[in-house]
């Protein structure tokens, strides 16, 4: 693949480019070679100056420094628009659709031909799809795909996809990452944005790997490159995952006479959650493993004070508790971390001030803040957490990596009782993930309780203690954390007995399922007939 | 949710699913012309002799308050509000009157079409201020309407300059049948001629793409500030058409906005145009104007007191829109 000898062999060419923010470097060096008929990964830890890059391909950002060449010709674009005249078009992590429009009306305002994109839309799993309806009541998988056959429709020189699987289902992951691997030589290029390897290696011929503003080296991808990417974004922080964070198994000697935390018996809510009972103790990470719309959702809003629980009973320290609100989850000593950031800061407010909230609304006064000690005790968590304040006047100009610390520094500035965590490393970069789960096991250590659902089941054996599994509403399998690497965790969440051969169909699935998101496979669940019980 | 929300043709489908499709889409002008079929029919039994120069009367009063909604609608619908129409109105109505007073009929034309220039201008200016300077549009309409309110008191400070006849005789009088007064087809029409087209048009598409979600409009090739800037001439436009209706209707020019800006607000949100942006119509605006108008003579009719009958309105403002959303709500849900 790498004799490819036609005289203009590279489609795009990007050198030396640069961008400041007022004192902020968010580029410092970057530069992007992309082949003619290439599937090309760009890669980087957040922060690593990758969506700046992107926001100068797609025309959003004009760079203060450095050349760009599509086909040859310089790309000088200062919109969206113009950057897809000059033959770069995107597919955002969020659907570029307007919502109050019909797709019609969608795909006649960037111009796209209605045949093409029909094609696509067919080639990626909806050829049924009625033009005529309006975005705004479709779901959000759709809208994605709608993105991607518009995009496939103009034929553009490059497309650039960024982040766009990351909440697909599993069998349309696959879907566009077959679409997009026929790309493969023709006559145009991909530029592939995940933080998926197991994407990256499905498709990718080639990575660009960015660090703290400069591309630091180009990959070729083949079996076994992740750990060189890996190594080359994380530069000399870290070298890998580390087997395990702590020595985790050590804590497996709890008092059997403790009491739970919390204790969950027969909690059930509406059609998603039928049976889910567990004890969460002191001093343990307790894992939940779940596919896509388990009722891990309804745990978890049930758990915060969101939801009141249909069925079955709740204790906190041994005594039955019933939260109205959220406010009664906090004086319970239960916090929650979500996956959304925005759900849970103030995004135009200031890191100080969204870690102080929490503790001074606890207090329940109206009255003068206790500005010193607030002070004091939001220091010691932006260290604790070693939170990036270059940017700290307004937490929305944080990376994602940065938010979800603060998400975090706000409860752990009150002290920790316990926390709930729904995956709370979703969309983040490797270190500081590396950091979080860190961070749980001394909340742990220091004899917090943490309940921590995730969609990565690699996270299962480098933070918790022990896991359980739902499935279909139901706790399905309890886990101990020395058994719990991902084939047995995902044997599990598809409800199959430890010693019994995943069928063939479902193999396949697990690649896939690696890789998806919130468990996404859920259409492989639900088409999967009940196993041998 | 109202009448504008696919600009675009249809495909496949019976033409019985069409209408349906319709239906759906237009329920709440749907819903609002039976509002006003209702409050025809009350007026009618409260007031027995409420018959065509009645409506001839009601249809030349709603005329500049109309005008009003269709330009707030437009504004509103592309993500903005103007909170200087009622002053551009003024200043609309008192340049035609001190123009017009005692000039022959084909110079009445000329000062018709300038004045109509003047709003796009001005209309241009607020939205050019809004793009370039990121101050809010509720700041930048709200001192703007300052401006144009004392640059219309700067022209005339009391009512007076005059009207064309022609101008005058357009809009007052039945066509044909005495009960198609003469000001609602001219609305119509105004409204078809100018509104309909530019629906249909790409620039009708960015207008409510950027009314919708402008950083879609904007990752979808749209220019945001332009378009932002149009919307806020065609406002304007449509308010000196309002300015020019005022003094039509009376004869001379009136300096004095009055409140015609937050009767526009009311009269889009009752009409189901979305405050959000990139949701509603002018028919429905038009039709909710209509509906208040009809709900203040009644409550004349019925010697409630006037002070009384504003807060009634206000009161049927807040139930009508709340019915709404509920219903919406519901629907949701289902």
């Amino acid at each position: 693949m790498n004799e490819i000898e036609d005289a203009p062999d590279l489609l795009l060419e990007a050198t030396d480019v640069a961008k400041h923010y007022g004192a902020v470097v968010a580029l410092r060096s970057a530069s992007l070679a992309v082949r003619r008929g290439e599937v090309h990964a760009l890669m980087g830890a957040n922060g690593a100056g990758k969506s700046t890059l992107v926001k100068i391909l797609t025309g959003g950002v004009r760079p203060d420094r450095g050349t760009i060449l599509v086909r040859g010709k310089p790309f000088v674009v200062h919109s969206p628009a113009e950057a897809r005249r000059s033959g770069v078009v995107s597919v955002y992590q969020e659907p570029a659709l307007i919502p109050d429009l019909d797709v019609r009306s969608n795909l006649r305002l960037t111009q796209s031909p209605v045949e093409a994109t029909r094609h696509w839309l067919a080639e990626l799993g909806l050829p049924d799809l009625d033009l005529n309806d309006v975005v705004r009541d479709l779901p959000l998988a759709t809208l994605r795909i709608i993105d991607l056959a518009r995009a496939l429709a103009i034929e553009p020189d490059v497309l650039l996809l960024d982040e766009m699987t990351a909440a697909l289902p599993a069998n349309l992951t696959e879907l566009v990452l077959e679409v997009i691997g026929r790309q493969h030589g023709t006559d145009r290029s991909v530029i592939f944005i995940s933080h998926r390897m197991i994407e990256i290696a499905a498709v990718c011929d080639r990575a660009t790997v960015l660090r703290e503003g400069q591309t630091v080296g180009v990959v070729d991808v083949t079996a076994g490159s992740e750990h060189k990417i890996v190594a080359l974004m994380l530069g000399d922080m870290v070298r890998d995952l580390p087997a395990r964070v702590a020595d985790v198994a050590a804590s497996a000697g709890r008092p059997a006479e403790a009491t739970p935390r919390i204790s969950a018996r027969n909690l059930s809510f509406g059609t998603k959650l039928t049976d889910v009972s567990f004890d969460l103790y002191p001093g343990e990470v307790l894992g939940v493993v779940a596919l896509e719309g388990q009722g891990q959702d309804e745990l978890f809003d049930i758990l915060s004070g969101s939801e009141r629980p249909g069925g079955g009973e709740f204790l906190v320290d041994g005594a039955a508790v019933s939260f109205r609100h959220p406010a009664d989850a906090i004086r319970a000593g239960l916090v929650y971390v979500p996956a959304d950031r925005a759900e849970a800061l103030l995004m135009q407010r200031s890191v100080r001030e969204n870690i102080a909230l929490p503790f001074t609304t606890s207090f329940g006064a109206w009255g003068p803040i206790d500005v010193a000690g607030e002070r004091r005790k939001v220091d010691k968590a932006i260290a604790t957490l070693q939170i990036d304040t270059r940017a700290a006047a307004e937490v929305r100009r944080l990376s994602g990596g940065n938010q979800q610390k603060v998400t975090i520094a706000r409860w752990v500035a009150g002290g920790v009782r316990t926390m709930l965590c729904f995956d709370p490393t979703r969309g983040i970069d490797i270190g500081t993930k590396q950091q979080i789960y860190q961070l749980l096991r001394d909340l742990a250590a220091a004899g917090a309780a943490v309940l921590l659902y995730t969609s990565e089941l690699k996270e299962i054996q480098l933070a918790c203690d022990r896991t359980i599994v739902i499935f279909h509403g139901r706790v399905v399998a309890e886990i101990p954390v020395a058994e719990a690497d991902e084939a047995t965790l995902l044997r599990a969440a598809y409800d199959l007995k430890p010693d019994e051969t995943m069928p063939e169909d479902l193999a396949a699935e697990v690649v896939a399922a690696e890789a998806m998101d919130p468990g996404a496979a859920h259409d492989a669940a639900d088409a999967q007939p009940a196993g041998p019980q | 949710m109202s009448a504008a929300t696919s600009p675009i043709g249809k495909n496949g489908g019976g033409l019985a699913e069409t209408v349906v499709a319709w239906a759906r889409r237009n329920i709440w002008t749907i819903g609002l012309v039976g509002l006003l079929v209702a409050f025809l029919a009350i007026t009618k039994l409260i007031q027995p002799n409420y018959g065509a120069p009645a409506i001839q009367g009601l249809a030349i009063s709603i005329l500049p308050i109309a005008f009003a909604a269709v330009a707030q609608a437009i504004v509103v619908i592309s993500g903005g509000i103007d909170l200087s129409v009622g002053s551009v109105m003024a200043l609309a109505s008192v340049t035609s009157a001190v123009l017009m007073k005692d000039q022959g009929d084909l110079f009445g034309v000329a000062v018709v079409l300038g004045v109509l220039l003047l709003g796009l201008t001005v209309g241009a200016i607020n939205g050019g201020l809004i793009v370039a300077t990121k101050v809010p549009d509720i700041v930048v309409t709200l001192a703007m309407s300052f401006v144009w309110a004392g640059a219309a008191l700067l022209i005339l400070n009391t009512p007076g300059g005059g009207a064309a006849p022609w101008l005058m005789a357009i809009i007052s009088g039945p066509l044909g049948s005495e009960w198609l007064p003469k000001a609602l087809i001219v609305l119509a029409v105004i409204v078809a001629v100018v509104w309909l087209p530019l629906r249909r048009s790409t620039l009708g598409l960015t207008l409510y793409a950027v009314g919708s979600s402008p950083l879609a409009a904007f990752r979808s090739g749209v220019a945001v500030g332009p378009t932002k800037i149009v919307a806020y001439a065609l406002t304007g436009f449509f308010a000196a058409l309002g300015g020019l209706a005022l003094t039509a209707s009376g004869g001379v020019g009136a300096p004095v906005p009055g409140s015609y800006t937050l009767q526009s607000v009311a009269a889009i949100v009752l009409g189901g145009v979305s405050l959000a942006g990139g949701r509603g119509g002018v028919l429905g605006p038009i039709i909710a104007v209509i509906v208040l108008a009809l709900v203040r003579t009644d409550l004349t009719f019925l010697g409630v007191d006037p002070n009384l009958s504003t807060a009634i309105q206000g009161a049927i403002l807040i139930g009508v829109v709340m019915f709404g959303s509920v219903v919406a709500m519901r629907k949701v849900r289902a």
